[in-house]
């Protein structure tokens, strides 16, 4: 066991971890973050996406003990984020959500998608979501909750 | 006055904003004080006798609390959704493992990873076996788990042209993305309660009483987050272990499966084999079907005897068919065992019979549509099991429907071209192909089975003074939007908008299981009948001239408002009810009967882009008429319709099982593929309601359809533009390319049982 200091959220958060724990696991099961989902463990669902320092990665793919000193900000840290808010209500709204697994690790996405654009086309929003799978929905009505999102947001 | 939220608008579901903001809590985010971590030891080989299992040096290892086998099971040894139950919970010493993956024992640990490393520790001798994996082989040696002929009319009339064919349908995993997980809590007296993600509560809570040995009410289960379903949760995976761990160390044990360990640790859709005949008159109407469908159970019984009668009962398609002769059966093998997947048996049938009016079409010149429209089923027809459409069957409406739904652009941008984002197709060398295909299917259990489901309802007056109901069943929410309908159901009913849908637990009766498109009628329909009790009660309480609720109102007969229904609630009303469908009855050995209590009919129009050469293909659209009897939320109908439609497009281009010598070799998303964003058609749809006559509401069930006939217009669509047979799904890039074919490994004559098959001649 080690003892390991990562910033979550805006946070400082301090937990014992065993050696080669994945962020993921760490957010889980240390932090009690379980917004983060467990699909695949494989980095090939998206389920698990978090932001570090600002990129879009998949929190199990990193170990935890490496993500010490970065930025991570989990879906539970979008809470008050303007673009955010706007993707989780668009997804309720527009029906993108069924089981809900998928949800999170989406709503992390389309934030990133937003982010840098606004009102991306079909095309663009399925190439910006294409890590994420969804085993419901069809993704029919992720897309246009990107688009109402998108609109939201002006 | 109008309660506004009720059935028939697309509201959005009440779970959603805890969904969208990671709060809600799936079966594998629970968490307990002192928690400990399950993990199972699993055969690596197909087909073995374990000679011995040696725990020891695992049971001393770093925070490991317990490792069991089958020696220390204290109940019943064997489970099944079948009876009587053939699936061991543990295998035992002495005994043989029959499919790879089978659980041989199982350990708690403080960290996962101690428990994964007491799991790799455990000494098993095994006297490996041959495996019996050909399941013709396995018929021919009488290794059955459930074998069925339908006959009806004079299956050998002659008839002016006849078609013959063999299809044959890949395994599908249903990919739930939520793995497998639940939490176990031993209760201070000696009892457990288990959370879990499961879709039948009761169906497992019986199965862990028994095999937990414990007297009823020991064990509770409550409903934890399901994470989809589609058929992977109908049998138990780590419900027993869970509680075995929990009940041997005192402390809560949390297990969930990685994905690798999820597609042996659930069971998948049965591959087919199918050799069909079908006759017809010059005039294209069908003289006779028969047909021999093969699906491989692998090792334990699970729910194959349903989908072999499903495979054979709707084997000749929704259409008008005079005589028939078909053999269903499913091998015994040493495979992981196959059972529900959303579709249950009717996508494996409907992949051939829609191949075989391709054919038909083809050889009698017809167009393909309209020699659907001239054999299509209607009201008060006769299926082959001599049962009549009593119902609403607007097959041919559908066709209609969705043969004139605008057809998709061709690919402006490179990205929407076959190989996609690798780029491969040139735009020059696309060619496009539609297909057309139909289908139809049972609602809600059959053969006999009496099924029903149960709802609690209560009204109150809350703390602002107005009134609010609660919803209490123990129906599965699996991702398909069942709150919503409660939650809708019970607005109409009760004229009051608040209303909690409470999380599902065996502290109310018996709903079922979340499977075979039944939950909306069954659970839809308790709430219904518990909802309107409730609500005679407040009439009966404010007296005349009361009429109706709605809105928050009692209502006098011309709809004016007398007062609120708060004002009526002193004391809360609490009403139960239990909800049976109309009976059914078994099949005779001729394969008739009434078996069924309603039907569902879809139609599918596929349109695909194709590089013959590469061998690419991109499915650009399906277009599709469901007949959905009444659209509860017609937002999640259509949800429900594009989520299937996903699978179907899975099943016809992409994902399959790739068994060696028994092993699964691809489990994992990187091997087994399912559909991206980027492999997702436009999707047209128009629902046709035509409300059934004995449904809660008209409404007929809307999960399964769009898989039924999906893969069957998709891969006929990949045949109109490659002019290739492509008789297997999914259709491989080779077989698309010409390179290879799908041929018979074995030939049976269509409808008869593969007992009697000899192998084809070598080719020349
Ligand atoms: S859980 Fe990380 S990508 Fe699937
Ligand atoms: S909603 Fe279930 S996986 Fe996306």
């Amino acid at each position: 066991m080690t003892q390991l200091r990562l910033t979550v959220n805006g946070a400082e958060r301090e937990s014992e971890a065993w050696p080669g724990e994945s962020l993921l696991y760490f957010l889980r099961e240390r932090l009690g973050l379980f917004g983060s989902k467990n699909a695949c463990e494989q980095g090939e669902c998206g389920s698990c996406s978090v932001f570090l320092d600002g990129e879009l990665v998949c929190s199990c793919l990193v170990l935890a003990a490496a993500a010490e000193g970065a930025e991570i900000v989990t879906v539970e840290g979008l809470e008050d984020d303007p673009v955010a808010a706007a993707v989780r209500e668009a997804m309720v709204a527009a029906g993108g959500v069924q089981c809900g697994f998928c949800t999170p690790g989406f709503v992390v996405a389309m934030t990133g998608l937003l982010r840098s654009n606004r009102h991306p086309s079909d095309l663009e929003t399925r190439e910006a979501l294409s890590g994420n799978l969804c085993r419901c929905t069809g993704y029919v009505r992720i897309f246009e909750a990107v688009r109402q999102a998108g609109e939201a947001l002006g | 006055m109008r309660t506004r939220g009720g059935v028939g608008e697309s509201i959005p579901r009440p779970d959603g904003p805890d969904k969208v903001s990671g709060r809600f809590s799936f079966g594998s985010d629970l968490t307990a004080p002192g928690m400990l971590f399950g993990k199972t030891l699993r055969s690596p080989h197909a087909h073995a006798l374990i000679r011995s299992i040696d725990v020891e040096k695992a049971a001393g290892m770093p925070g490991v609390k317990a490792v069991l086998t089958a020696a220390d099971l204290p109940g019943e040894r064997l489970y099944s959704l079948h009876q009587p139950p053939d699936q061991p919970v543990l295998a035992a010493s002495g005994e043989e493992v029959r499919y790879a993956g089978e659980p041989v024992a199982i350990v708690a640990a403080e960290h996962p990873e101690q428990a994964r490393a007491a799991v790799q520790a455990i000494a098993v001798d095994y006297e490996v076996l041959e495996p019996l994996l050909d399941p013709v082989e396995a018929i021919r040696r009488g290794s059955v788990l459930r074998e069925l002929t339908i006959r009806s009319g004079e299956p050998d009339t002659p008839a002016d042209v006849v078609v013959d064919g063999y299809y044959e349908v890949g395994q599908q995993d249903q990919a739930p993305l939520g793995p497998e997980a639940g939490l176990a809590i031993p209760t201070p007296h000696g009892g457990i309660d288990l959370w879990v993600a499961t879709q039948a509560l009761h169906v497992d809570l019986e199965q862990v009483e028994a095999c937990l040995g414990m007297r009823a009410g020991a064990v509770r289960l409550h409903l934890g987050g399901v994470g989809g379903a589609f058929g992977a949760r109908e049998d138990l995976s780590i419900q027993v272990h869970a509680c075995l761990l929990a009940l041997r160390t005192g402390r809560p044990v949390k297990m969930w499966y990685g994905r690798e360990e999820s597609f042996t640790g659930h069971v998948h859709r049965h591959p087919a084999w199918m050799w069909y005949s079908t006759g017809a008159g010059r005039d294209g109407r069908l003289v006779f079907v028969k047909a021999t469908i093969l699906l491989d159970g692998g090792a334990y019984a699970s729910s194959s005897g349903a989908v072999v009668a499903n495979a054979a009962c709707f084997g000749a398609g929704p259409y008008r068919v005079p005589n028939a002769l078909v053999w269903s059966g499913a091998a015994r093998t040493n495979t992981v065992p196959n059972g529900a997947m959303r579709g249950f048996g009717a996508v494996q049938s409907c992949f051939a019979y829609e191949g075989q009016m391709d054919l038909l079409a083809a050889r009698l010149g017809l167009d393909p549509i309209e020699i659907r429209l001239k054999n299509a089923i209607r009201p008060g027809d006769r299926l082959i099991t001599g049962q009549a459409v009593t119902g609403a069957a607007p097959m041919a409406k559908l066709i209609d429907l969705c043969r004139e739904l605008p057809e998709p652009p061709t690919p402006a941008h490179p990205l929407a071209l076959p190989g996609g984002a690798g780029n491969v197709a040139s735009a020059a060398e696309v060619v496009r192909g539609t297909g057309f295909a139909v289908g139809f299917k049972n609602i809600a259990y059959s053969e006999g089975s009496d099924d029903y489901a149960t709802a609690r309802v209560r009204l109150q007056r809350g703390a602002d003074g107005e009134a609010f109901a609660q919803v209490k069943t123990a129906a599965a929410e699996v991702g398909q939007g069942l709150v919503t309908v409660c939650l809708q159901v019970a607005r109409t009913e009760l004229g009051v908008e608040a209303v909690e849908i409470e999380r599902a637990d065996t502290t109310v009766g018996n709903a079922g299981s979340s499977s075979a498109s039944r939950q909306t009628w069954m659970t839809g329909g308790a709430v219904r009948e518990a909802a309107r009790l409730v609500a005679a009660e407040v009439l009966k309480r404010a007296g005349p001239p009361a009429q109706a609720l709605a809105a928050g109102h009692v209502l006098d007969e011309e709809g004016a408002p007398l007062a609120p229904i708060a004002l009526f609630l002193d004391e809360p009303i609490e009403r139960e009810f239990e909800h049976h469908h109309r009976p059914t009855s078994g099949l005779d050995p001729a394969g008739q009967g009434d078996a069924h209590v309603s039907f569902m009919f879809v139609a599918h129009r596929a349109t695909v882009d194709v590089d013959p050469e590469a061998g690419l293909a991109r499915v650009a659209q399906v277009a599709t008429a469901q007949d959905v009897g009444r659209a509860i939320n017609p937002l999640q109908v259509h949800g429900q319709i594009e989520g299937g439609i996903a699978q179907g497009v899975g099943l016809a281009t992409m994902e399959e099982i790739k068994l060696k010598d028994g092993l699964i070799r691809n489990a994992s998303f990187t091997d087994y593929i399912i559909p991206t964003s980027l492999d997702m058609p436009e999707v047209a749809a128009v629902l046709v309601e035509e409300p059934e006559p004995d449904a809660p509401y008209g409404a007929k069930g809307v999960g399964e359809p769009p898989l039924i006939s999906s893969p069957a217009a998709i891969a006929a669509a990949l045949r109109a533009a490659t002019g290739r047979r492509l008789n297997r799904v999914p259709v491989s890039p080779d077989e698309l390319a010409g390179l290879t074919e799908c041929r018979p490994g074995w030939l049976v004559r269509p409808g008869r049982s593969p007992a009697e098959a000899v192998q084809p001649a070598p080719q020349g």
